[in-house]
């Protein structure tokens, strides 16, 4: 027995330090990793926006009207433009994990990071083109 | 949650990830912020009631909002796990969370089945 043995009222293994609710505040990386999840509100967001826009070209003209003069209004347009960074925040991680996520060979030889991340981001340009093109042609 | 179904909800989150990142900034940019703000012209009600007749455009809607808010459900259910540790809540949090991304699925899908 060692002089310094002690006993102490709790079971060791049980012992877990209490960790503070705000722990993802103590660290850059955290922080960002909780922004990062986060991001999914915004997502969600304009997912709800887009429900509304149907909704709103099924009510008739008149609905629509009412979608596109409370989308025009300050305190939505706030919010949208907050929720637009977080949007872009979300694809640029997104899209920066994607070599990460998903390895690809090809003939055995494991495809560069680089040339993973690069077709996503060449996508999301052509992508952006078309439904801007498709939206605004009239 | 049931075992066999994590890697289902898992492939609706990192597919909805991929359509929100890949989709989301030039809709929410055009829809949200620059034709509200006048940037560019209003494409108006007549051309996009037009557009969302097209079934490809219907199913592509249906995408589009069913598969992000998926993404988020999975998302949002283990930020509220670790963030503001509600681990003891993990029933209650995922029926919330997917069933609300149900919830928006099926309005979404219903108008624009019915959609004239």
């Amino acid at each position: 027995m060692s002089a310094g043995a002690h006993y102490t009222p709790y079971h060791p293994k049980w012992y877990r330090k209490r960790v503070s609710v705000w722990w993802w505040l103590e660290s850059g990386s955290y922080t960002g990793f909780v922004l990062r999840e986060l991001s999914a509100v915004a997502v969600a967001f304009f997912a709800v926006m887009l429900i509304a826009q149907i909704r709103a070209l099924a009510g008739g003209p008149a609905a629509y009207a009412r979608f596109t003069a409370t989308l025009a209004s300050p305190a939505v347009l706030v919010l949208s433009v907050i929720a637009f960074l977080f949007v872009l925040f979300h694809a640029v991680t997104w899209f920066n994990l994607a070599p990460t996520a998903m390895v690809v060979r090809v003939r055995g030889k494991r495809v560069p990071d680089a040339a993973i991340s690069g077709s996503n981001y060449a996508a999301w340009v052509v992508l952006s083109a078309v439904v801007a093109f498709l939206m605004l042609r009239s | 949650m049931p075992r066999p179904l994590t890697p289902f909800l898992w492939t609706l989150f990192s597919a909805g990830g991929t359509v929100a990142a890949l989709l989301y900034p030039v809709h929410f940019f055009l829809t949200g912020l620059a034709i509200p703000m006048g940037w560019v012209s209003d494409p108006g009600y007549g051309a996009l009631r037009g557009l969302a007749l097209h079934p490809v455009t219907r199913l592509y809607l249906f995408v589009l909002v069913s598969l992000p808010l998926f993404h988020w459900a999975h998302r949002f259910r283990y930020t509220l796990y670790d963030g503001l540790q509600l681990k003891h809540l993990t029933a209650l949090i995922a029926v919330l969370c997917y069933g609300t991304a149900f919830i928006g699925s099926v309005t979404a899908g219903y108008t624009l089945l019915t959609l004239r």
